[in-house]
């Protein structure tokens, strides 16, 4: 059991190790510093003359903001349509799946778009090679790529004086596909290859099992998708069961590598604010803050799937067991718990374990890591919810010390706390209300169909659905019937609006902050290297998202746990 | 200051906010408060709901009887908002009032010739309300000044005692940078023709009293920031007990209107909603009660976040004038010959300086000896007033020896039967003395150099803490001064300001604030004279004297009624107590949202999910008594915070990081136990009843 802990304690360490160094060289790429991977240039000066775009202009919040919106409604018009004609077009289709279902497609497109890929399909029985290739691997790059360029216009704003440029998104976007992402994921995709992820382009194979019968065995080019999907906090496997499967996930040296990837941009990401704006000791606050939450998450997910289920215990058997209902044998419950606050807190979605299976106290953990979504987060955009609670956070304790509230030495006033408001209400508005509307038509037509499991569970269910939707997350509680043209469309629009508000937001708040004079440092502005204030972040961040929801997780996770 | 705890509620103030408690329930009013808005709103549904459940009876209407108590309680948490705004308004109307009221029932002796002031002019007595901007007034001894402004000729002494609460008449003088006067004061001696420079209604006082009373008071921009935060918290927990219906109906667990308004009311921050306009109108009130006027609630709260702080060194760090420290003869033996001399040649000199002298060589020379003008030496002599030109003063004493002194190269010339030696021997005594901070004369009898006096300037006791204070605070002190670098130099390490600008001319001053100001940081200054006008307008905090001129008042955006300059230091203070009570009632009015839930979310679900029971942790003892104890600490906790917020949190210059760690222990952690405790005992009361 030991042994167990060791390894999920070494997963954190080594990741925190080389996050370090990554954050420092993703600057380099930000600022056009000279690295390593220069030898790229040529390739992609050739796709800025292809595209006709001019990466050196100077462009504003707003600007930039029309670039990010104008490639993403593009990718996400091109998907669609891949979608849809799946089935009509003769490239890389061995088992020749059909045309998706119009709202299926819908949801699809906006999840891969979105970050989030939450999926209401499974990949060996409906994508086809090009599909999973072109349209989600493809996705899953530059969905990544947008989050850490927004993230990387947020830094240049933050250091802005009186100047409204933040840098070039297209410039940003690109050298994150070229120079982050794709040599990780190169790097990545090796080593799980050579440990036996697959990455063959064979159709369904028929294989003998033990006991003589027969079997259809579904492989294909998963290596690849499966270390963009980590290092991106996609999370969209190339099978169904994600990263529980052993053709994505085989033995516990990847599932080690597997779960570095979904924390190492995320954290390298906090690391390369420090070095952006050459203030590493509010970085390492802001690290310190996060990683208190995750460890503690950790901690008591781990605790609780190692005392195992009560229920069971009860019933005699399996006397002292954990609880190993819905996990891998070869993962065991602490990688398992492990795994599942990694993924939740990064708005990753992929799953090592069946998240619904996992005790009630777990389950509700890896909500309350989605309601936050801002523990290390998202590549790019978890910094950027995370920079929301500091706003807020700078705002109550700058008053508290006797100062107009600044941070970075920029004033904070009403037009930045509207806009950082707005946005921590959108993610309570957004699951609440989706939870809401489910509740109320499951309660008015209780024979809907796609809520398997009745009582507090099913509330679970719906409402993890709707958090991981709102959070860009991807994950699900399965047990929910969630390919239906309501589940389909409701957390599609659930999950534009949980990406791109979010992203504009703050954009327009570091837009106002860029051309502000910057205030001077005195003893009596705030220290926002302060553990005092590394204090009243933790409190905001809970504030906002435990309090929001603790009527919801009450009825849910705690309710269960309660009753059983 | 020290009166205000026992004046804190007084019987007539409070019967009038109670009345005005009422009156700002119309929701025409209320709704500049989003927060106590909705609350008002929640409290009329419930009075809906409690009519319906006295004739229909379901699950979501509940009991008639615990309706109308909910009710009540909500209302009360109105009223109690309402009262808090209320009382600070009164009280600040109070403190105003008591200034305006010397001003009622004026008469005016206005003239007619309005072009000009001729000393004879005819005038007509009219009463103050009908003096307008540009009038022309008179005023003999033991008039009523009418109206504020400036002399235009004449010079009067005029007691303000009304204003600043000092009793000792001070001089106003037409041309001078005293030139003007404020309405009330009481003109003691001589005629002055005084012009009229504010409309009635808008002169500084009205302008005062208009922000701390609530209809038509701006809120500042800080508070706009903070209330947007406070209502979108408001419509986060809007979202939370909308959306809380449907999920209970799927959990089966039915929820009254009562318990899900109860909880709305409990989680949106009601305690700082409700206190939030009595906090601002507290800080102007207390401005106030500090004798500055300032002309919007804007300035206080700048003040707050002042970088940089312009301090004359005159009257604010040193004791008004130099004083002779030290009488240095030529020769040491000769020194008491010496002592008389300074003191012969300073007996009719009316300078500070002169008197300072005369002082210190009555100390030396002990009661034994004539030392008033009635010495026997100086009978029939002549003295020499002091001369830009000559740069020296004295006696020519009637047996036809000449005394002078003055400054050492004017001396030195004088000096032409004193040999090389000496006048080098005494160089070096000069320069020792201008070099420490001091400003040396020498004095001379007869073309022969005698000795050196040294002139000093005393630091006010206890100012160099007032400055490490202000260092603590994050203020950079500015000593603006006349006097040499070197000279200034000293006297800023000694008193402990950061910087100085020495030999200030007010163009330097001005210099110096735009430097600052291009640095992002904010300046303070105050300010007399017309020629500190453009530095007061251009400091972003700029505090006038009152005896200054009118030019001077209108550039600054405060005025300081008791002419005092230490004033500024004051000013920082309160803007900033202003912002951390507000940040501190915020940060508790959150945290107590933890008690809160811990109260009524069991209470919600108990009795469908029995295992709830778990959540209890307060072991309240039913559903309805623990909603009921949450609503009644929810609205108990506005009064209770009422001194509080009127009084302000104590500011204490200890650094930021450990402020705001104590300022968090105190309101955060404090935020979040006081209210268990609070709840639990209101539940056990509350039983006692049922």
């Amino acid at each position: 059991m030991n042994t167990e802990i060791l390894g999920v304690v070494l997963i954190f360490l080594l990741t925190a190790a080389i996050a370090w160094p990554l954050g420092k060289y993703m600057v380099k790429v930000f600022k056009g510093e000279k690295v390593w991977t220069d030898f790229l240039g040529p390739f992609e000066k050739f796709i800025f003359k292809l595209s006709g775009v001019d990466p050196n202009r100077e462009m504003d919040w707003k600007q930039n903001l029309k670039a990010l919106l104008g490639i993403n409604l593009l990718f996400f018009t091109v998907a669609i349509i891949l979608l849809l004609v799946q089935g009509s077009h003769p490239f890389w289709n061995p088992n020749g799946f059909a045309n998706w279902d119009p709202t299926l497609a819908f949801n699809t497109a906006v999840s891969f778009t979105t970050n989030t890929n939450l999926q209401h399909y499974s990949g060996e029985s409906g994508a086809s090679y090009f599909t999973q290739l072109i349209v989600f691997c493809w996705l899953q790059f530059v969905s990544a790529a947008t989050g850490i360029a927004s993230c990387a216009l947020l830094f240049k704003g933050l250091i802005n004086k009186q100047s409204s440029n933040l840098g070039n998104f297209y410039f940003l976007f690109l050298r994150s596909c070229t120079r982050i992402l794709l040599p990780l994921a190169i790097i990545l995709s090796l080593a799980l290859t050579f440990n036996g992820t697959v990455s063959n382009f064979d159709g369904l194979q028929k294989v003998t099992t033990l006991e003589g019968d027969t079997q259809m065995v579904a492989g294909g080019p998963a290596a690849p998708m499966v270390s963009i999907k980590q290092l991106g906090t996609n999370g969209g496997g190339f099978f169904g069961p994600n990263s529980a499967h052993p053709f994505e996930n085989p033995n516990y040296f990847t599932n080690i590598l597997e779960n570095m990837a979904i924390l190492l941009i995320p954290m390298a990401l906090v690391f390369a604010f420090g070095f952006y704006i050459q203030r590493k000791k509010i970085a390492g606050l802001f690290f310190a803050v996060m990683s208190l939450l995750f460890i503690s998450f950790v901690s008591v997910s781990v605790y609780q799937e190692m005392l195992g289920n009560p229920t069971i215990h009860q019933m005699g058997i399996a006397e002292g067991q954990t609880n190993m209902e819905g996990k891998e044998v070869r993962f065991g419950p602490a990688a398992s718990s492990m795994w599942g606050v990694s993924t939740t807190s990064t708005s990753n979605g992929s799953v090592n374990s069946m998240h619904d299976s996992h005790t009630a106290i777990s389950g509700g953990i890896f909500l309350l890591d989605m309601f936050i979504n801002a523990i290390y987060g998202g590549v790019g955009v978890g910094f950027i919810n995370f920079f929301v609670f500091v706003i807020i956070a700078v705002f109550i304790a700058g008053q508290m010390i006797g100062r107009t509230p600044d941070f970075l030495g920029k004033k904070i006033e009403a037009k930045e706390i509207k806009i950082a408001a707005l946005v921590a209400i959108l993610h309570p508005l957004l699951i609440l209300a989706g939870t809401g509307l489910t509740s109320y038509l499951v309660v008015h037509n209780p024979d809907i169909g796609w809520l398997n499991n009745p009582s507090f569970h099913g509330f679970s269910e719906m409402l993890y659905e709707n958090t991981s939707a709102a959070a860009n997350n991807g994950s699900g509680f399965e047990g929910l019937g969630d390919n239906t043209p309501l589940w389909n469309i409701l957390t599609g629009i659930i999950m534009l609006l949980g990406r791109f508000l979010p992203i504009i937001g703050p954009l327009a708040i570091v837009g106002a902050l860029a051309i502000k004079k910057p205030v001077p440092v005195t003893a009596g502005s705030l220290k926002a290297e302060s553990p005092a204030f590394g204090a009243v972040l933790i409190s905001v961040i809970l504030i906002i998202a435990a309090l929001a929801f603790f009527p919801a997780l009450a009825l849910g996770p705690l309710a269960e746990y309660f009753t059983l | 200051m020290s009166t205000d705890n026992q004046k804190l509620f007084s019987g007539a103030l409070v019967s009038d906010a109670i009345k005005e408690s009422f009156t700002k329930l119309n929701p025409k009013a209320m709704i500049k408060n989003p927060v106590m808005f909705c609350v008002e709103i929640g409290t009329v549904i419930m009075l809906v709901v409690t009519v319906l459940s006295t004739f229909m009876q379901n699950d979501s209407l509940g009991l008639a009887g615990y309706n109308l108590l909910i009710t009540f309680i909500l209302f009360l948490t109105v009223i109690f908002a309402n009262f808090a705004e209320a009382i600070a308004e009164a009280r600040g109307k109070a403190q105003a009032d008591t200034l305006r009221k010397t001003r009622k029932d004026t008469r005016a002796k206005k003239l007619h010739n309005v072009k000009e002031a001729v000393n004879d002019a005819k005038y007509t007595e009219v009463p103050s309300s009908e003096l307008r901007k540009g009038d022309l007034y008179l005023c003999e001894p033991g008039d009523i000044i009418p109206a504020d402004g400036e002399i235009i000729e004449g010079l009067a002494s005029i007691d303000e005692a009304a204003i600043t609460g000092e009793s000792a008449p001070v001089i106003r003088e037409a041309g001078t940078d005293r030139d003007s006067v404020i309405g009330g004061t009481k003109v003691l001696s001589d005629r002055i023709i005084v012009k009229v420079t504010a409309d009635p209604g808008s002169s500084f006082l009205d302008k005062m009293i208009s922000l701390v009373e609530g209809a038509n008071r701006q809120k500042t921009p800080n508070e706009i920031a903070l209330t947007i935060l406070l209502s979108s918290f408001t419509l986060i927990f809007l979202i939370v007990t909308v959306t809380l219906q449907p999920f209970a109906d799927y959990a089966n667990t039915p929820i009254s209107i009562a318990a899900l308004i109860s909880l709305f009311v409990c989680l949106i921050p009601t305690t700082i909603g409700g206190l939030l306009s009595a906090i601002g109108i507290a800080g102007m009130d207390r401005a106030l009660r500090a004798n500055i006027i300032a002309k919007s609630g804007k300035a206080v709260e700048t003040a707050g976040d002042i970088d940089t702080l312009l301090l004359d060194k005159t009257g604010t760090i040193t004791i008004g004038n130099r004083e002779a420290t030290e009488l240095v003869p030529l020769n040491g033996n000769e020194e008491m010959e010496f002592i008389q001399l300074c003191l012969i040649s300073s007996l009719s000199d009316n300078t500070p300086e002169g008197k300072s002298i005369v002082a210190l060589a009555r100390k030396k020379l002990g009661a034994n000896l004539k030392t008033d003008k009635a010495h026997p030496m100086l009978r029939g002599a002549e003295f020499i007033g002091f001369s830009a030109e000559t740069r020296m003063s004295g006696v020519n004493l009637s047996n036809g020896s000449q005394i002078r002194k003055g400054a050492w190269d004017a001396i030195k010339k004088w000096g032409t039967q004193s040999s090389e030696t000496d006048k080098n021997f005494l160089g070096e005594r000069i320069n020792e003395i201008a070099n420490n901070g001091g400003t040396p004369l020498a004095l001379a009898v007869d073309h022969k150099i005698l000795g050196v006096i040294r002139l000093e300037d005393i630091i006010k006791p206890g100012i160099s803490e007032r400055f490490t204070r202000l260092r603590k605070m994050g203020v950079k002190t500015v000593m603006v001064t006349g006097d040499n670098p070197l000279t200034a130099k000293f006297i800023a390490e000694q008193a402990g300001v950061d910087d100085f600008i020495a030999e200030a001319r007010p163009e330097d001053k001005m210099q110096y604030i735009k430097g600052e100001q291009a640095q992002g940081k904010l300046v303070a200054m105050m300010g007399d004279g017309t020629n500190d006008a453009p530095g007061l307008a251009q400091a972003d905090v700029g505090v006038a004297m009152n005896s200054g001129t009118q030019a001077a008042k209108e550039a600054a955006n405060m005025v300081d009624l008791d002419n005092d300059p230490t004033k500024l230091i004051e000013v920082v203070e309160i803007g900033k107590q202003l912002l951390i009570t507000r940040g501190n009632v915020t940060t508790f009015s959150i945290a107590n949202d933890v008690a809160k839930y811990f109260a009524i979310v069991p209470a919600l679900f108990v009795v469908a999910i029995p295992g709830m029971e778990a959540l209890n942790i307060m072991k309240l003892a039913s559903p309805e008594t623990a909603i009921l104890s949450a609503v009644i600490f929810n609205a108990i906790i506005i009064p209770f915070l009422i001194p509080l917020a009127l009084r302000g949190v104590k500011y204490r210059p200890v650094g930021a990081a450990t402020l705001l760690t104590r300022n968090l222990l105190l309101y955060g952690l404090g935020g979040i136990i006081v209210p268990f405790l609070g709840i639990k005992a209101i539940d056990q009361i509350v039983n006692l009843f049922i």
